[in-house]
């Protein structure tokens, strides 16, 4: 679906005679149709950089990135990307551009001349798919920010994209909101087969992903899936991310010599795990 | 111990008179002893916002008062700008409120405002860069040209350098990278021990919330539903999960052993203290 | 405290003015107010003064609302009222010092408040029944043609509607940093109009900065909706004349070519 090669991208430098940031170092990823991907990373990493280089927000200044074969580039082919890989940003505010919550839906598939029944259709299974049909005539900037950054993907929905990118878009949000921006995407996913990319460094968020992405100084460090991925705790602290409480449970067991599994996830699978473990050790140390 | 802040039977009702009318605070007495560190948790919309504007004088009770050091905050209405000096509030995303021209002048605007100047004003904004460990040379930039984090420091240092009693957070880490919230709490932490003040921290993260705090006030709907210690708080789960809250994933992972017959305190909430007690039971034997 | 502004008092409603095409309403001001700077005597204030209370029946104001719409230009009132009442010449009714009184004050006093009374009763009704958004849709519609002489309508429209859009967000944001400044001692209340002005720096500052950030980062979001302009775009909400927008129409032509003959007579 999306692919890239030698992706290179440097940020300028933010004043007179300081130092360039370089965001991409040659990074090659590729993202499936159909997958759900979560890309984490510390602020600098280059995961934000990444994600708007898939659809032209960026375009690389080395390297290339292809989303379905069209280089992203061409500038010929810019709408038809966008309208393949949609992206919903951090500040639920700086998105909605209408004061009527189905204008803002409507505002993509207007943009493409969609004639208006049409449009009417896609708004309406749109604001149906994330759960928020009722508040179809209501004002936007009444919403909550868990509201409002579902209103800004069904807005991409709408446009009937084939991914969607969610670039650190549960940042902003309380623990409520976040809830609710992950449960529509995963239904999105799911049940639409929209292939997702979901930028966060908020690590429990990976725990339903497909496949996760470990971003550090511009370059790929890890890429596997969740259970694979969260169990190189060492490597996880240097970068200066977490890990779920499960897993540093876990580790800092098995350290200790107990014999426990590093990937029990879950808080009932981590629960049963260290149970097994203790009832085994004790088991083993009857039969000495 | 000496109780710096009393709130008894504070209501404020928004609205009144209109059809809209609504106490966002309701009957709400609690008191904050001299040197404490009590953390606020609560549903969005549960009151957290307008209660802690409380504190420094913003908004006046519509019935009730606010007392510190045992005087009613609002006995001499024209001298409330002074309280304000005593217990410092910061904003979420205080970043927004920057406007100097170099870091400096901001971190300089409470304590001006407090009549400082000179050799004295000049020790208050250095000492709270200090705090923050922002470097000499930030000092003479303009805010503008800082990462989002840092600007966060500079926003903290501008109300640390007042040289506040209290100090209030609201969300202090919100938007933060996992590395960067550790920074800034450790900065905290270091401030409360080292200079001794009272700290009230607001948070929708029940981790934070546990590794800080001495105490928990919990609010549901307008009003107090429990205090105490972390460990009462968290022994307290159901009630927390119904009132749209949630516990440590830790304290998720005892309450699963606990309930799998291991004679673990299900209230534990921290992975140290988790891992003590499974290292404990595993040395004693004693693990169906 | 800031966040309680009402924008355009634009009540929600499904009364028979709410459902004319915004267009009919703004064609029917615009014919209401050549009336009123067209008519000249009794009769023909007296037919504006029946359209207005046809007008308000039909829209169900309620008249307390209606006068509160007038509270604003109060002063503007008092003031036309003193000035024609006082310094018309004429015939003299009574007079003190340099004040006079003549019957032609008198008339113009009256015609010229009801005037301004009438406009800003007429204008109410129009953002009372309409929202905003729907006004600026009439007026993009309207003004279309002017497309042909390279007049932006299309980006006008959606730079008025943007604004709608962004002004109570603006709002809250104002109040926040407001808050956050006074928290940390600002005083926006205390001292003379210069210092006053001098304190609210630090709310703009933050405030425009802010304000920038926002339209960026809008632009990126709309872009990656694929907009790229007027060109081609379609409308979700197509406005379309009925038969009472027909009506409505007629009904004030007719009326407005009516107050004209009037005055034409000096009536």
């Amino acid at each position: 679906m999306i692919a890239t090669e030698n992706l290179q991208y440097t940020y300028p430098a933010a004043e007179e005679g300081g130092k360039a940031t370089v965001a991409l170092r040659g990074t090659e990823v590729t993202i499936e149709k159909g997958s759900f991907v979560v890309v984490l990373g510390r602020n600098g990493s280059g995961k934000s950089t990444l994600a708007k280089t898939f659809n032209a927000v960026l375009l690389p200044m080395g390297g290339k990135v292809y989303v379905e074969g069209m280089d992203t580039a061409d500038e010929k082919l810019l709408l038809a990307i966008r309208q393949r890989v949609g992206m919903v940003f951090q500040n639920p505010d700086n998105q909605i551009v209408a004061t009527v919550v189905e204008e803002d839906v409507a505002f993509a598939p207007e943009n493409l001349g969609v004639p208006s029944e049409e449009i009417r259709r896609r708004v309406d299974d749109a604001l149906e798919a994330v759960d928020m049909s009722a508040f179809a005539r209501h004002a936007p900037h009444l919403l909550s920010g868990g509201q409002k950054q579902r209103i800004a993907i069904a807005g991409v929905i709408a446009m009937e994209p084939e991914c969607i990118v969610l670039d650190e878009a549960t940042a902003m949000l309380d623990p409520v909101g976040r809830q609710e921006v992950l449960s529509s995407v995963h239904r999105l996913n799911r049940e639409k087969g929209i292939t997702v990319v979901l930028i966060t460094h908020h690590m429990n968020e990976a725990e339903d992903a497909d496949r996760v992405i470990v971003m550090d100084d511009g370059a790929v460090v890890m890429d596997g899936a969740p259970r694979a991925v969260f169990s190189r705790v060492e490597k996880l602290w240097s970068m200066g991310l977490t890990v779920p409480d499960t897993v540093a449970l876990l580790y800092g067991l098995e350290q200790e010599g107990l014999k426990v599994p590093r990937d029990a996830l879950t808080v009932e699978e981590c629960a049963d795990a260290v149970a097994a473990a203790l009832r085994n050790e004790s088991k083993g140390n009857e039969d000495q | 111990m000496k109780q710096i802040l009393q709130i008894e039977h504070l209501t404020h009702t928004y609205g009144i008179g209109t059809p809209f009318q609504r106490s966002a605070v309701d009957d709400i007495s609690f008191s904050v002893e001299d040197g404490e560190f009590l953390g606020i948790i609560g549903h969005t919309g549960s009151g957290k916002s307008t209660l802690i504007q409380h504190f420094n004088g913003l908004l006046k009770p519509t019935s009730g008062q606010i007392l510190l050091d045992g005087r009613n905050i609002w006995a001499e209405p024209k001298k409330i700008r002074s309280v304000r000096f005593q217990v410092g509030l910061v904003f979420q995303y205080p970043e927004y409120q920057l406007f100097e021209e170099t870091v400096y002048k901001d971190i300089a605007f409470g304590p001006a405002n407090m009549g400082k100047a000179g050799d004295e004003l000049d020790h208050c904004v250095r000492d709270a860069a200090k705090l923050v460990e922002l470097k000499e040379e930030t000092l003479r930039k303009s805010p503008f040209e800082l990462s989002g984090g840092q600007k966060r420091r500079v926003a903290l240092a501008g109300v640390l350098a007042m040289g506040p009693r209290v100090l209030v957070l609201d969300e202090p880490t919100a938007g933060l990278d996992p590395a960067g919230r550790e920074n800034l709490m450790a900065n905290i932490r270091d401030f409360h021990r080292n200079r001794g003040g009272t700290i009230i921290l607001v948070s929708h993260s029940m981790d934070e919330i546990a590794q800080n705090v001495d105490r928990i006030l919990v609010l549901k709907s307008s009003h107090i539903l429990m205090s105490g210690a972390p460990r009462e708080v968290f022994s307290r789960a159901d009630e927390l999960i119904s009132a749209g809250l949630d516990v440590p994933q830790i304290t998720r992972v005892a309450r699963a052993l606990h309930d799998r017959g291991l004679p673990i305190d299900p209230a534990v909430y921290t992975v140290e203290e988790l891992q003590r007690e499974l290292l404990a039971l595993r040395r004693g034997g004693a693990a169906c | 405290m800031l966040k309680d502004i009402t924008l355009g008092q634009y009540f929600p409603g499904n009364t028979l003015a709410h459902r004319l095409d915004p267009r009919t309403k703004i064609l029917l001001v615009i014919l209401y107010i050549v009336g009123l700077f067209s008519a000249a005597g009794l009769f023909s204030y007296g037919v504006l003064i029946l359209m207005l209370i046809a007008a308000v029946r039909i829209s169900k104001v309620g008249a307390r609302a209606l006068f509160r719409g007038l509270k604003p230009v109060l002063i503007i009132i008092l003031f036309t009222a003193v000035l024609n009442l006082f310094f018309t010449p004429g015939d003299s009714i009574t007079e003190w010092w340099i004040f006079r009184i003549t019957i032609q004050g008198v008339r113009l006093a009256v015609f010229m408040v009801l005037r301004i009374m009438l406009l800003i009763m007429g204008t109410f009704l129009l953002t009372y029944t309409t929202s905003p958004i729907t006004l600026t849709d009439g007026l993009e519609r309207l003004l279309n043609p002017l497309k042909k002489i390279h007049i932006p309508v299309h980006e006008l429209a959606m730079m008025m509607s943007i604004a709608l859009r962004f002004i109570p967000t603006l709002i809250e944001e104002t109040d926040k940093i407001m808050s956050a400044q006074k928290a940390r001692g600002a005083d926006f209340e205390s001292g003379n109009l210069l210092q006053r002005a001098r304190a609210l720096l630090p709310v703009l500052v933050p405030l425009f900065i802010s304000a920038f950030r926002r339209a960026d980062e809008l632009a990126v979001a709309m872009e990656c909706r694929c907009y790229h302009g007027g060109e081609g775009r379609t409308k979700l909400h197509v406005l379309h004349f009925e038969a009472r927008d027909y009506a409505g129409f007629t009904v004030g032509a007719c009326v407005t070519a009516g107050v004209m003959a009037l005055a034409h007579f000096g009536l």
